[in-house]
């Protein structure tokens, strides 16, 4: 609790003290007092100690009423408070009658307003912390003792130390030590991830097992922690359209409402007196307008909107789905068209042996005889065979290495004559070989003479393609698009495997904007969005041009993250369509909230001014609906196993 | 120049009408408020001294929402 709150929280407690002890003063009490001093004395004293009681509860608000008008902002909810108990008050005053009902007014409005605030300031610790991975500290070995600094002033280049259980505060690479580390708050992967000497790690990871020691690379701002707190933290500065739509509703919303008051008060009691000929029953009538105004108070509808979207991407933040503002939260949710880019975001964007064919010898054999004639070439081809080959290369059993330029290498491999490369070198040495019917590249080989069979070389497509198609479509998306530069017959396998609707080939990088360009040009419905999905990599021109752009793996990619609306911390396509259902998730919330406030207000208003309801019921029906509204809202933050 | 401060608001409408208050405060380039994480953020004009521009901003908020607080 706040200072505020307690304050307000004490006020409460002791009007509403007052208040009860009212009810027991005896009216003989007061009726005494007017036989003794002068008739109405009783009558005075009454509405003095009411009219205190009032004041303790609703000095503020009487204040913030008079300066608001003072300011020129009249029809604030202080003003329709003031107004209302004031009215019931002068109402009281006339008819003798019950102060209670003005007290009592204040006392829940203020009790709902402390909820509120309550509420509200709890759910907003709540996400906060959820969200939170900012580093407090940097541990730094000085004069052969570890003390503690500021991580902002730490220069690039020095070597931090992380005890287990704490957060790596600024990116870098390990110098020493071993250890595993907990990604979940920026990836949200639960496995953690084995780090030792010279792997990078990245800020914000909490280290779980061992001492490290790390050499900066970045500075603390330029860390990624820092990066993508800053973010989420102005996330919910660029303003959705529904959040828009409240501001402006509550301009229009006020004023109509004080204005429908004041016919009620007037013209009902005129219509009677004139018209119809009977008593004008003023009191009942303003009675009913202030009721009106009390109940009018549209904070449910104003608090919960900006909630659900701040928890939502609080909650996807979490997930490692990090949304830059709440109107691309809002767009998502429509997102009609998905366009994809293929190498490193479909596909993994490295090349593995995915294939071994015709071969006489073992598979093992022949990986083992290219690896080695190949072992003294750093080409990404020569690389993965000797990744394929997994085991450490022995040079001492290759000789002779020749290349040849655009063609292959011939060596000698344990004494047998090797060549390693593609049709030309076969056919340069006079080897028939056989082509492959499968896409990628082609490497054969060929020992001593006789060919030996070929290795199929390709990018391979990550194991969560295509359950994340199946997602997206599972999810609302109409149309998955492919977009690659590479060539049609391999775009046109993964686009099979894959079961995407379209694919455009042989893109240059100015083409897929183009291309993007097209697709937009066909989505006819404001409501129908067209989201990209790229890694980052060549592709922030397109990133900007979407509807929306989401950057995948992106984290060290600057400019990526620039472009990007929507940055997935790691390369999981999965995640795009974890992205929509939280969208759509959070969007349903709040058009939930919308209806439901709305929909009770209405309700309470017609009551209210049909005189059903009281100012009692008004201020219940008003704090209940906030609170549910905001717990409403919380919900967006519950997105671990959408 | 960009600078954040640490604002205290009680609900989202009144950071809201905050907001649009500071925008019309001379020498300020654009102000936002988060009121989900209290913060302002605020970009100045060239050549205005921050100190005076946050007391005018201050000012501006106050006389839409008199129990706000703004760590200058």
């Amino acid at each position: 609790m706040t200072r505020k709150q307690k304050k307000m929280l004490i006020r409460i407690i002791v009007s509403g003290a007052l208040l009860a002890g009212l009810q027991f003063l005896p009216n003989e009490a007061l009726s005494f007092l007017d036989d003794k001093l002068f008739p109405y004395a009783g009558r005075i004293a009454g509405f003095a100690l009411y009219f205190v009681d009032y004041l303790i509860i609703g000095h503020d608000i009487l204040r913030k009423a008079a300066k608001g008008i003072v300011n020129g902002r009249v029809f604030d909810e202080n003003f329709l408070m003031a107004i209302a108990t004031i009215g019931a008050m002068a109402i009281a005053i006339y008819e003798n009658g019950d102060y209670v009902e003005a007290i009592a007014v204040m006392l829940f409005y203020q009790t709902g307003e402390w909820l509120q605030s309550y509420a509200v300031g709890k759910s907003r610790k709540n996400i906060s912390e959820l969200m939170d991975i900012r580093p407090d500290y940097a541990n730094v070995e000085r004069d052969g003792e570890v003390v503690q600094v500021d991580p902002e002033k730490i220069e690039i280049g020095t070597v931090i130390i992380v005890r287990p259980g704490e957060k790596v505060p600024i990116d870098g690479i390990v110098v020493e030590g071993k250890s595993s580390l907990n990604t979940s708050a920026l990836t949200g992967e639960s496995l953690p991830r084995e780090t030792s000497e010279g792997d990078e790690v990245i800020s914000g990871c909490i280290n779980m097992t061992g001492v490290l020691k790390i050499k900066t690379t970045k500075a603390f701002g330029e860390s990624t922690a820092s990066k993508i707190l800053e973010l989420v933290e102005n996330a919910s500065s660029r303003k959705s359209k529904s959040e828009n739509f409240i501001s402006k509703f509550a301009r229009i919303y006020t004023p109509a409402v004080c204005g429908s008051a004041l016919a009620l008060a007037v013209i009902p009691p005129i219509v009677n007196l004139l018209i119809l000929g009977n008593a004008a029953e003023w009191g009942t009538w303003i009675y009913r307008a202030l009721t009106f105004l009390v109940i009018s108070c549209p904070c449910a509808l104003v608090i919960s909107i900006p909630l659900s979207f701040f928890a939502g991407i609080g909650g996807a933040s979490r997930e490692g789905i990090l949304i830059k503002g709440s109107n691309y939260l809002e767009a998502l949710s429509k997102t009609a068209t998905m366009v994809f880019d293929k190498t490193g975001t479909l596909t993994q964007g490295v090349f593995e042996v995915s294939g071994i064919h015709h071969n006489e010898l073992e598979d093992k054999m022949i990986i083992e005889y290219a690896a080695h004639a190949e072992s003294a070439s750093s080409h990404p081809i020569s690389k993965s065979i000797q990744k394929a080959y997994g085991k450490h290369i022995d040079l001492s059993r290759v000789s002779d290495i020749q290349e040849i330029s655009g063609e292959g290498i011939v060596a000698k491999v344990d004494g047998r004559n090797i060549a390693v490369g593609n049709d030309k070198l076969m056919k340069h040495l006079g080897i028939t070989h056989i082509d492959c019917h499968h896409t990628g590249t082609i490497i054969h080989v060929g020992i001593d003479g006789e060919y030996a069979g070929h290795i199929l070389i390709s990018d391979v497509i990550k194991p969560t393609s295509k359950e994340a198609i199946a997602a997206l479509k599972k999810a609302g998306v109409k149309k998955t698009v492919m977009l690659t530069g590479d060539s049609s017959r391999v775009a046109t396998a993964v686009a099979e495997e894959l079961e995407l609707d379209e694919y455009y080939s042989e893109l240059l990088p100015g083409d897929k904007v183009k291309k993007t360009e097209e697709l937009l040009a066909r989505n006819e419905s404001e409501n129908s969005k067209l989201a990209f999905v790229g890694d980052g990599i060549n592709d922030a021109p397109v990133l900007s041009r979407a509807d929306i752009g989401i950057a995948m793996g992106a984290m060290g990619s600057d400019a990526a993250i620039e472009a990007a609306d929507i940055v997935l911390t790691d390369d999981d396509p999965l995640k795009a369509a974890k992205a929509i259902r939280i969208s759509k998730k959070c969007m349903r919330i709040v058009r939930q909230n919308i209806a439901f406030a709305l929909g009770v207000k209405a309700i309470c208003l017609v009551l209210g001014a049909l005189g059903i309801t009281g100012m009692y019921i008004a201020i219940f029906a008003d704090v209940g609906v906030m609170l549910i509204a905001v717990l409403n809202a919380m919900r967006c933050m519950l997105v671990k196993r959408l | 120049m960009k600078k954040v401060y640490k604002v205290e608001v009680d609900c989202a409408n009144c950071a809201n009408l905050m907001e649009i208050a500071s925008n019309k405060v001379e020498g300020i380039a654009n102000a936002n408020i988060n009121f989900m994480t209290q913060k302002m953020g605020v970009e100045f004009e060239e050549g205005a001294d921050e100190k005076k521009v946050m007391k005018a901003v201050l000012k501006a908020c106050r006389k839409v929402e008199p129990d706000c607080e703004i760590e200058i």
